[in-house]
């Protein structure tokens, strides 16, 4: 069951990821002197995927505390993962617009340096994940540290905006009009978030069945030294 | 070691532990009976130290429950009424035996601690160094202290982690008294060992577990004091 | 009954502390050679740095890495002769436990940041006391939040092979955010501006950070210390 609907999903979202490629770089009428404009179509819904992850590891995490059952654990940690994979294309393209735009790699606004903090409070969860050998103890550990950086990241993303900032103001503002954005340009942002969510939930899906074969691999061994 | 008659002191009932898919005890579910001392024997890597800790609280059952007297062993309630001796001797280095005795004297809540604690002392014949930093001690007394943090509240239930194993004579004669004293008053004992005769000889009940599973689980026999790899050959452990 | 167990624990640590003053020498005397090393970094004698306006910094940076140095001990020291079992087969509340440990590691990191607050005042000639009162709420409040993060993360890693590496990692990047308000309040009160419209915001986000916090540890505690 689990099959199909990877390459169903793996389908749909490179589908849509090329339809809003050809929409962003034919169809929409991008004002042409904002240099690189167009690489807010991955920029944004890039950090919008990385959320969507964290908060899918925050649930896994949840469930799996409460459960305890395996499954959640592996999926949390591909959930988060490949969030912190989203979040890094989405500094990534942050930089480089912000050199375009701005003619700085990087800048101390308040907006890039919240992204940072949370990019480095799930590598600080990778890393905790590498460093304890026992599963159940690393699953345990890690849905504790998942929440944490969930919450952390709801806690940052909130406290950012009683910053002064020099970012463009949230993007959800778009609905406003805000910005140079006007509502018929918007919607690629959705669509390209949910290619991306598809493409992550793949990739999580492979991770999490990675995961589950780690840990076969360690019961058979743990039983090998057993007897 | 089951007996409906008699008051059931501590009942497992399928518990299972995992480590990742690995399953350390497998349907684990016996019942001790109160006043019974259990030896639990078990090659190294058998479970008893994760069985114990289960026991104990200190870690929880992938699946199924402990109770010790009906109640879940996670209940402060409960976990008043039970004594807990691990590898380590659980004392500060930085603190001295008295300051280490009302520590938990004081986080069990017993009443007029001065009292049970000298007594305590006397029984361990630590009275000369009462205020001495265990820092400062010998091994064998700072495992008779440990014997002593353990017999502090009076507990209704001893849970003991190879108790024998890393003791000195003088420290085996104390725990051996207390424990008889303790299982003349009716109290329950469940200790881990690997084929000791101090333990085998103070058992009532024996349980030995192999790869995560009981496989042996009754009274205790006097082949196995006469000799003590019985259980092991029988069982095609050497 | 669970502020007695609290108490108990908290001067379990204190005196055990008192005896030896390990920690609290060390976290102190790093405190100070960090405060010291500022003066390297840039030169106090120029008159075009004003040292009110970055004193926030410097004192936070200081109190926040010493801070690490102690939090990393608080629950290690309990591994020495498996102390932690004894703790947890007691009949106290994980979160009971929480707090004793929170509590002394407070007080410990109350009394060095103090007294380094004096030390940096004769270094760095900078006057503290005009208010000192909001200047000890903004200290209590952004010590409360290393303590409390610091005191989980040292639960969470106190099995784990690189524990004095990964609190460190992990722990900082949660800190950004209350550190960040308690270096601009810091910084604001040397500078004689007292607390106003202008950063009331700041003391709102350290509060709330706080309560935030200090809840999630005590919904998760157990989780930690119990496997």
């Amino acid at each position: 069951m689990r099959e199909p609907i990877k390459y169903v999903l793996l389908t749909a979202s490179l589908g849509l990821l090329l339809w809003s490629l050809y929409k962003i770089g034919y169809v929409l009428p991008l004002e042409a002197n904002v240099a690189a404009y167009q690489i807010l179509y991955l920029h944004v819904p890039s950090f919008f995927a990385a959320f969507t992850g964290f908060f899918l590891g925050l649930f896994a995490s949840g469930i799996y505390l409460a459960t305890g059952n395996f499954k959640y654990d592996s999926f949390a940690a591909g959930a988060n993962e490949v969030a912190l994979m989203f979040a890094t294309a989405g500094l990534a393209s942050g930089m480089i617009w912000a050199r375009y735009a701005w003619g700085i790699w990087w800048t101390w606004d308040a907006r890039l340096s919240s992204m940072l903090l949370c990019w480095l409070v799930y590598v600080g969860y990778l890393f905790l994940r590498k460093s304890v050998e026992e599963p159940t103890q690393r699953a345990r550990l890690s849905a504790v540290l998942s929440i944490f950086g969930c919450v952390n990241v709801a806690f940052v993303y909130k406290s950012i905006e009683w910053y002064r900032t020099q970012h463009p103001s949230p993007v959800l503002s778009f609905r406003n009009g805000g910005d140079h954005m006007g509502p018929g340009l918007e919607a690629p942002i959705w669509w390209n978030w949910l290619a991306l969510v598809c493409l992550g939930v793949v990739i999580a899906m492979v991770r999490m069945q990675q995961g589950e074969m780690s840990r076969e691999i360690d019961a058979l061994r743990r039983q090998a030294h057993s007897y | 070691m089951s007996s409906a008659a008699l008051e059931c002191a501590l009942e497992v009932r399928g518990v299972w532990k995992y480590y990742g898919d690995f399953p350390a005890l497998r349907d684990i579910a016996f019942r001790v009976i109160q006043g019974s001392t259990v030896a639990l024997l078990g090659r190294n890597g058998a479970g008893k130290t994760t069985l114990l800790r289960i026991l104990a609280g200190l870690s929880k059952p992938s699946r199924g429950s402990v109770t010790i007297h009906g109640a879940n062993v996670r209940e402060e309630s409960t976990r008043r009424r039970i004594g807990v001796l691990g590898h380590g001797i659980s004392l500060y280095d930085e603190l001295s035996a008295f300051e280490n005795l009302r520590l938990f004297s004081k986080l069990y809540g017993i009443e007029n601690p001065a009292k049970r604690i000298d007594e305590m002392l006397e029984r361990t014949d630590l009275t000369r160094v009462r205020d001495g930093l265990v820092r400062e001690f010998s091994r064998g007394m700072r495992q008779r202290l440990a014997v002593a943090r353990v017999f502090l509240h009076d507990p209704e239930v001893l849970l003991l982690d190879e108790p024998f194993t890393s003791l000195d004579d003088r420290a085996i004669g104390v725990l051996q008294s207390l424990l008889n004293e303790m299982h003349a008053r009716g109290r329950t004992i469940v200790m881990s060992t690997h084929q000791l005769r101090e333990a085998l000889e103070a058992a009532t009940h024996v349980a030995m577990l192999q790869r995560g599973q009981i496989v042996h689980a009754g009274e205790r026999q006097q082949e196995m004091l006469d000799d003590t790899g019985w259980l092991y050959r029988t069982y095609g452990e050497n | 009954m669970y502020l007695r167990q609290v108490l108990t624990i908290a001067a379990k640590d204190l005196r055990a502390e008192w005896r030896t003053r390990e920690a609290f020498n060390a976290s102190f005397a790093f405190m100070v050679v960090i405060l010291v090393l500022f003066s390297f970094a840039f030169d106090p004698g120029n008159s075009d740095i004003s040292i009110p306006a970055i004193a926030g910094g410097m004192l936070w940076i200081a109190y926040s890495f010493a801070a690490a140095l102690t939090l990393n001990r608080s629950f290690a020291r309990e591994l020495q002769n498996d102390c932690l079992d004894a703790l947890l087969a007691a009949p106290i509340l994980a979160s009971a436990l929480f707090f004793g440990k929170a509590l002394a590691n407070f007080a410990l990191l109350m009394v060095m940041e103090i007294v380094s607050l004096g030390v940096f005042s004769l270094l760095y000639n900078v006057k503290v006391l005009a208010q000192i009162w909001s200047l000890l709420l903004v200290i209590v409040l952004g010590t409360w939040a290393m303590t409390v993060m610091g005191t989980m993360f040292s639960a969470l890693t106190v099995n784990l092979r690189l524990r004095e590496l990964m609190l460190p990692v992990m722990m900082y990047p949660f800190l950004v955010v209350p550190l960040s308000a308690a270096i601009t309040l810091t910084s604001d009160l040397l500078n004689g501006i007292s607390f106003g419209a202008e950063n009331i915001l700041w003391l709102k986000v350290l509060v709330f950070f706080d309560v935030l916090f200090t809840s999630l540890v005590v919904l998760l505690i157990d989780v930690v210390l119990v496997g």
